[in-house]
């Protein structure tokens, strides 16, 4: 697309150098551990050592005889104000601190307060707990079955450990789709427990004023003004009410959605402040992170696909345990629990599906949905790219020409999935063609027979996913009742320069960049003119906040709503000025001029000082509008990626030689900003499909709890990653543009493992569940006959 | 608690500090540079380098008093006359950076390494950052950015 505005103007498609930069680049950033406020305390968190266990007895007397330390809170401090539970998204429940019993390691037990971090430690050391261990319950598989303990003992008439049942589809005539199938081919796939590990942790600093009632809190939450209404909503009994709180989301040292949720540690800190009346701050550690923040994936699935001899795949059929750990406190859209795990059917047109997930509490910490997973699309990708690799390997077919075959066509969007979803526009074919061409993919194929014969082990594997961000319709989307809209608010000054404030809320992604850019698009506004605010939910204008890559979608689609408002009302000043009629005056970015007589012409910034000091009669004085965007819609970005792997196999291990990402997500507005967004996506896309994974042991201990065995990859392990684009608008979005943020991490692990796998499928090796680590590798070669 | 005398960005800094302080929370709490910042508790991540007494070290995995009579510089000490130095404008120019919670740490270790390497290869540099984690940016544009630095070294001095 080439830009419609000029460089200096910076609007849609320039690669405008961020304005975030050199706050960040000069140490000037704003982040939660900076602000320091007087007489602040600060909070640390005692935690379990056991998985499940009762709580016999908290003695604080020690760690209150440490000179310094303030206070210790126990959850029967919080009990007397019914603060001791909170619900969560998906209306389970959650502790904040425990009165009976823990149900996973590293669940906070108590909090100590202190007048710095280094006495707040000591205190919490000096915390004696005497606990009585319980059965532990690790496998979700084994959490369903009829003998398991049941842990969630504080749900009155709760028998078992089965969360919910939740099914989409047409189950009979996917049956019968397998029924009437020439070909089917089934696979466990497991996708593990990881975690976001952001490089900032989260925390927060909150200061309730005892005179003015007001709580002000800075958090690291990527959902300041839902976070507010929670607030409002757990402790309006105590007095906290909406308009007494003010949530300040500041710079924000990554989120992919590890931000979104609300943990016990905000909830105490708030407590806290209530208590004392003075600042308190939180900040947890890396291991306090890894180990008790909302994690991701943890989906046990089984996978089968039906088709035809010929290649074409005719249905899939799904079964899901999730793993939610002790509560479900997943932070999903409240009608879907299994998030848009539904988008599963993929870039394909087929004709039946039908998706079970079974819902499975465990000793271990909630989660489920982040680390770019769209609302578990990363899930659904993983499972339909890994399930249509094995079909295509099974009926010998190369798996390009077994995409080309079933990717649904152009024309055919927008495009009713079996699963009911409604794609906005696509050209699958096009973006594999362009993947195909840029990594040589003939020859591949060709090099790797050679090397097959001399006994080498080459792999090429591909992923052709379709995305699926922007929640969403308020018809089917909100959370906690709230609707998915989002918002944007744009105030021009006299002198023609620009106050825009969003309900969103960037953790790096550059929106104070990319919707300056959107403004500078519809208005004709230098961006250098323009500043964008978000997080502050005293100021900014209500929305639901940044995750699933729904700023652009929804955000950024009200920013341009709002954008027009303000040229209406700009083409009426501009009439009176010019002294003609609306219908006469064109426009271009930048100025309204008479058609015909391009000399005759008022700019944006004429319009700006006119709207205060010389305003048409009957219409308003001043120039601002406000958006709240309703879409009509999702977005769905999609992309193909290829990957190309060497496979050592004196150790297994894996060597990626190249790795082409081909992405679509339509009109860009800032090309340099969706292109770093594309390498960390692909990044951590990397990450789960070779090195991290969370696990525990059968006694619920975490064994990859601190950065000495979560593995993040360095500059070292990372490839040098090779992007390219294909560009399908989306129809419905005022700018065309779809949203892109996750699309990387959502298609990367699939075309790294199919790569692995197309290297050994000769030697026996169907799939391996990722992590893909030497040693597994090494195993299968072992076992297969290949390795010593 | 005991006295120490650090010269931190070219000012002299005088003051009384428990043992165990770490230089982190020397530099960010006492100091209140908060540039530097912490994000792991196992030496890894390197969001907390900063340069002491010409090396980059990890100022998370060194007590405020081993820094005694030493010279440590941190990103707010980067800029000179108003103007950011080749690496910070390399950052900028190549959006080497994101959320910018790594941006300190990466900028300090690249002060030391192009230093003493004044045309690194592109795998050198994977190498130099490896002390670094970056969640955001998939290091491509880290690389770029100390490959944009070096180059106005060679052409410019250091700056």
């Amino acid at each position: 697309m080439t830009p419609r505005t000029s460089p200096e103007v910076g609007g849609m498609g320039h690669s405008v150098k961020r304005k975030e930069d050199p706050r960040f680049l000069r140490g000037q950033g704003n982040y939660v551990d900076d602000v320091v406020l007087p007489d602040m305390l600060y909070l640390d968190i005692v935690r379990s050592p056991y998985a499940h266990a009762k709580i016999t007895n908290i003695d604080t007397s020690k760690a209150l005889a440490i000179p310094g330390v303030a206070a210790v809170i126990t959850g029967k401090d919080l009990a007397q104000y019914n603060l001791h539970w909170m619900p969560t998204l998906m209306s389970d429940t959650q502790m904040v601190l425990p009165v009976e019993k823990v149900m996973y390691q590293a669940q906070e037990v108590a909090a100590v307060l202190a007048t710095s971090r280094y006495v707040a430690a000591d205190g919490v050391d000096a915390v004696e707990i005497d606990y009585d261990p319980l059965p532990v319950v690790v496998d979700p598989k084994k959490a369903l079955l009829p003998d398991a303990p049941v842990l969630r003992t504080d749900k009155e008439g709760k028998k078992d450990n089965h969360i919910w049942h939740w099914e989409w589809g047409d189950k009979a005539a996917t049956d019968k789709t397998f029924q009437e199938a020439e070909v089917t081919v089934q696979e466990d796939i497991y996708i593990p427990r990881i975690h976001v590990s952001s490089i900032e942790t989260c925390g927060c600093v909150a200061h309730f004023n005892k005179v003015t009632g007001k709580l002000t809190v800075w958090m690291t939450t990527q959902a300041p003004h839902a976070i507010r209404t929670v607030f409002a909503l757990v402790a309006g009994h105590v007095g906290l009410a909406e308009h007494k709180i003010q949530i300040i989301s500041p710079d924000i040292g990554g989120g992919f959605g590890g931000k979104v949720p609300v943990y016990p540690g905000y909830v105490i800190a708030v407590a806290a402040s209530v208590l004392t009346g003075k600042p308190v701050k939180w900040i947890e550690d890396r291991m306090e992170n890894l180990q008790a923040d909302s994690f991701a994936r943890d989906y046990h699935i089984s996978a089968e696909l039906a088709g035809k001899k010929d290649g074409t795949i005719t249905g899939l059929r799904i079964k899901t345990i999730a793993d939610h750990g002790y509560t479900d406190a997943a932070a999903n859209p409240s009608k879907f629990p299994a998030g848009l795990f539904h988008i599963c059917t993929g870039s394909y047109d087929l004709k039946a599906a039908h998706v079970e997930v079974d819902g499975a509490y465990t000793n271990k910490p909630p989660g489920g949905i982040a680390y770019r997973c769209s609302f578990r699309v990363t899930e659904a990708v993983h499972t339909i790219e890994r399930i249509a690799d094995v079909m295509a390997h099974e009926i010998g077919m190369d798996p390009a020409e077994f995409r080309f075959k079933n990717f649904i066509k152009p024309e055919q969007f927008p495009y009713k999935s079996a699963l009911g979803w409604e794609y906005d526009s696509g050209n699958y074919a096009a973006a594999l063609k362009l993947a195909m061409e840029r990594i040589e993919y003939d020859e591949l194929r060709k090099e790797q027979a050679e090397k097959r014969a001399r006994g080498e082990l080459t792999g090429i594997g591909i992923s052709s996913f379709t995305e699926i961000v922007g929640a969403g319709p308020s018809k089917h989307f909100d959370i906690l009742g709230l609707k998915m809209f989002d918002s944007a608010e744009i105030r021009v000054h006299p002198t023609g320069k620009v106050i825009a404030r969003f309900g969103t809320k960037s953790q790096g992604q550059g929106h104070e960049t990319t919707y300056a850019q959107i403004i500078a698009e519809e208005l004709g506004f230098p961006v250098a003119d323009i500043a964008v605010e978000e997080g502050d939910t005293d100021t900014a204008p209500y929305g639901l906040g940044t995750y699933a890559s729904r700023s652009t979608p929804v955000a950024g689609a009200a920013c341009a709503m709002a954008a027009r408002k303000i040229r209406d009302k700009a083409r009426k000043i501009a009439a009176y000025l010019l002294e003609a009629h609306e219908d006469d005056l064109e426009w271009e970015p930048g100025k309204f001029f008479v058609k015909g007589s391009p000399d005759r012409a008022k700019t944006i910034q004429e319009i700006s000082l006119a709207a205060y000091t010389n305003h048409p009669p009957g219409v308003e004085a001043g120039l601002e509008a406000v958006d709240y965007y309703d879409p009509p819609n999702l977005t769905y970005p999609f992309g193909s990626y290829i990957c190309v792997v060497d496979i050592d196999k004196g150790t297994g291990e894996v060597k990626i030689r190249r790795f082409v990402a081909v992405d679509d997500c339509g009109n860009i507005i800032n090309p340099m900003i969706v292109e770093g967004q594309i390498h960390g996506g692909l990044t951590m896309g990397l990450a789960p499909a070779m090195y991290e994974e969370i696990q525990y042991d059968e006694s619920g201990n975490n064994l990859n709890g601190s950065f000495m065995n979560y593995l993040l990859p360095t500059a070292v392990e990372t490839p040098k990653w090779e992007t390219d684009k294909t560009c399908t608008p989306s129809p419905h979005h005022p700018l065309g543009a779809k949203g892109v943020g996750e699309s990387a991490t959502v298609g990367a692990p699939a075309a790294i493992v199919n790569a692995v796998v197309d290297a050994m499928w000769h030697l026996g090796v169907r799939h391996i569940d990722i992590p893909i680590t030497p040693a597994k590798v090494w195993k299968l070669l072992r076992e297969n006959g290949v390795s010593e | 608690m005991a006295a120490i005398n650090v010269k931190v960005n070219g000012v002299d800094h005088k003051a009384e500090v428990e043992p165990r302080l770490l230089l982190v929370h020397f530099i960010r709490e006492v100091l209140r540079l908060t540039g530097t910042h912490i994000g792991c508790d196992t030496s890894h991540c390197g969001a907390c380098t900063v340069v002491l007494d010409g090396r980059a070290v990890k100022s998370c995995t060194v007590f405020a008093i081993q820094a005694d009579g030493r010279e440590v510089l941190t990103v707010e000490g980067l800029e000179q006359d108003g103007k950011l130095n080749h690496l910070q404008e390399g950052f900028f120019q190549e959006h080497g950076l994101q959320c910018g919670f790594c941006t300190p740490g990466m900028l300090m270790t690249g002060y030391e390494f192009l230093k003493n390497n004044a045309e690194p290869s592109e795998d050198e540099i994977r190498h130099a950052i490896s002390g670094n984690l970056c969640r955001c940016t998939g290091y491509v544009n880290i690389v770029k950015a100390y490959q944009y630095a070096a180059q106005k070294m060679r052409e410019g001095g250091a700056q």
